[in-house]
C-alpha cells in the first residue's frame, strides 16, 4: 500500500506561454466568446422586433460603456477567429506548419485581424458621420 | 475533462536550498529541481542548489550530475548517452521540454527551473512513468508488415524518392517531449496517441515498402485517436531533434479524408 500516491507532474503550472499555445486559447476564447454573441444578437433581433420600448431598452445597454465595449469584442473577435479558422483550413492541407511559417501566419493573423477590426469601426462610425463630425472638431 | 490545477497531493511546495560554500568563485547558477520521494507521506517540493559554473560542464546534465555526485546523492533522473540519441533525459527546463544534454545552460537566464516532463505520473524526483506512452506506442504496430514474400535473394528495395519520404520520421528518439508539450496529450491522454506515437504512425504509413497501410488508416481512424490534435504546435516547437509532429498528424488527418 503506498503511503503517498505518486504526483502529477505540473503542467499548465510551469510550461512557457508562447505563440503557439496562446494564439490556439485565443481561438478556442473567442469561438466562444462568439457563441455568446450570438444570443446577444438574437436578443437584439427580438428587441428590434418586439417594439420601440424594447428596442430602446437593447441600445440603451449596448450604447452603454459595458456594451460598447463587449460590441467591439465581438468584432476583434471575429475577425480574430476568421483569420486563425483560415490559418486552420491553410494547415488542414498540410503545408505552413515548420514552425517558422506557424510564427509568421500567427504574427499576421494578428496583424490583419486587428487591421480589420479598425477598418470596420471606421467604415462603420464614418457611415454615421461620427468620424467627419470629431474631424470638424479638431479642425475649429 | 481537463483539469487545469493540480490535485492537491500533487502540489509543489518550497524545499530545501544547498548553499555552494566555499565556492571558488562569483559564478553561480541556482538550480531549481523538482523533488519527489516515494518513500515518503511528503508532497512534491522544489529543492535549490547553488553550482558552480566555473567547475561545471556546459549542459543541463552536466550540472545534474554535479549535483547528484557532489552535493546531493538522492536526486533521481534518467541519463545515458549524453548526445542527444537515446532520449533518456528528457524533462521540462525553463518552461519547455527538452533533453538535459543537449541543452546549454548559458541559454537559461536565471534560476535553472527543472521539472519532470509535464502531465506525467512521477515515479521520482524527474523520472516519470512511461508505460502509458510505451504501450501508445506498441498499438501503432511500430513494424513493417508486408504480405507479399520477400525476395529470396535481397532486401525489399525502395527508390530514393520513396526512402526520402522517411527524413523527418526515423530520427525520433520517442523521448516523449512533443506529447508532453501537447495540452489535448495533457487532457485526453488516455485516448489521444499524442505527437509521438503519431509521428511513428505516419512513419509506417509513409513507409512505401509497407503494405499495411489501409490497416493502419483504419486503426487511426476514430475521434480521438488523431483528431484531438487541434494543431496547438507545441510538439514542433519543443522537439529536441527539430522534427514536425505536427506536419506528420496533418498528413495523417489528410490522408483519412481524402480516402473516403
Amino acid at each position: 500500500m503506498p503511503k503517498h500516491p505518486r504526483p502529477l507532474s505540473p503542467h499548465l503550472q510551469v510550461y512557457r506561454p508562447q505563440l503557439t499555445s496562446v494564439l490556439s486559447v485565443f481561438h478556442r476564447g473567442t469561438g466562444g466568446a462568439l457563441s455568446v454573441a450570438s444570443v446577444i444578437l438574437i436578443y437584439w433581433l427580438w428587441a428590434l422586433a418586439a417594439g420601440p420600448e424594447a428596442y430602446a431598452t437593447a441600445q440603451g445597454l449596448l450604447h452603454s460603456w459595458f456594451g460598447v465595449l463587449v460590441v467591439v469584442g465581438i468584432s476583434g473577435s471575429i475577425f480574430y477567429h476568421l483569420c486563425t479558422g483560415v490559418r486552420h483550413l491553410i494547415w488542414d492541407t498540410a503545408r505552413g506548419l515548420d514552425i517558422r511559417a506557424v510564427y509568421r501566419s500567427g504574427g499576421m493573423a494578428l496583424f490583419i485581424a486587428l487591421l480589420l477590426t479598425l477598418a470596420f469601426w471606421f467604415v462603420a462610425l464614418w457611415s454615421v458621420g461620427l468620424i467627419q463630425s470629431l474631424w470638424k472638431g479638431v479642425l475649429s | 475533462m481537463a483539469q487545469f490545477v493540480l490535485p492537491i497531493q500533487s502540489r509543489v511546495k518550497e524545499g530545501m536550498t544547498f548553499k555552494a560554500e566555499g565556492a571558488s568563485s562569483e559564478n553561480i547558477k541556482r538550480f531549481r529541481i523538482y523533488r519527489w520521494n516515494p518513500e515518503t507521506e511528503d508532497n512534491p517540493r522544489i529543492d535549490t542548489y547553488e553550482v558552480d559554473m566555473d567547475n561545471c560542464g556546459p549542459m543541463v546534465l552536466d550540472a545534474l550530475i554535479k549535483i547528484k555526485e557532489e552535493i546531493d546523492p538522492t536526486l533521481a533522473f534518467r541519463r545515458s548517452c549524453r548526445e542527444g540519441i537515446c532520449g533518456s533525459c528528457a524533462m521540462n527546463i525553463d518552461g519547455t521540454n527538452t533533453l538535459a544534454c543537449t541543452k546549454p545552460i548559458a541559454e537559461i537566464k536565471g534560476d535553472v527551473r527543472i521539472y519532470p516532463l509535464p502531465h506525467m505520473e512521477v515515479v521520482k524526483d524527474l523520472i516519470p512513468e512511461m508505460t502509458h506512452f510505451y504501450a501508445q506506442y506498441a498499438s501503432i504496430k511500430p513494424w513493417l508488415q508486408t504480405r507479399t514474400p520477400a525476395p529470396p535473394d535481397r532486401e525489399r528495395l525502395q527508390s530514393k524518392e520513396d526512402r526520402l519520404k522517411l527524413d523527418g520520421l526515423y530520427e525520433c528518439i520517442l523521448c516523449a517531449c512533443c506529447s508532453t508539450s501537447c495540452p489535448s496529450y495533457w487532457w485526453n491522454g488516455d485516448r489521444y496517441l499524442g505527437p509521438a506515437t503519431l509521428l511513428q504512425a505516419y512513419r509506417w504509413i509513409a513507409d512505401s515498402r509497407d503494405e499495411a497501410t489501409g490497416e493502419r488508416l483504419d486503426e487511426l481512424d476514430d475521434a480521438f485517436k488523431v483528431f484531438r490534435c487541434h494543431t496547438i504546435m507545441n510538439c514542433t516547437r519543443t522537439c529536441p531533434k527539430g522534427l514536425n509532429p505536427g506536419l506528420a498528424i496533418a498528413e495523417i488527418k489528410k490522408q483519412l479524408v481524402l480516402r473516403k
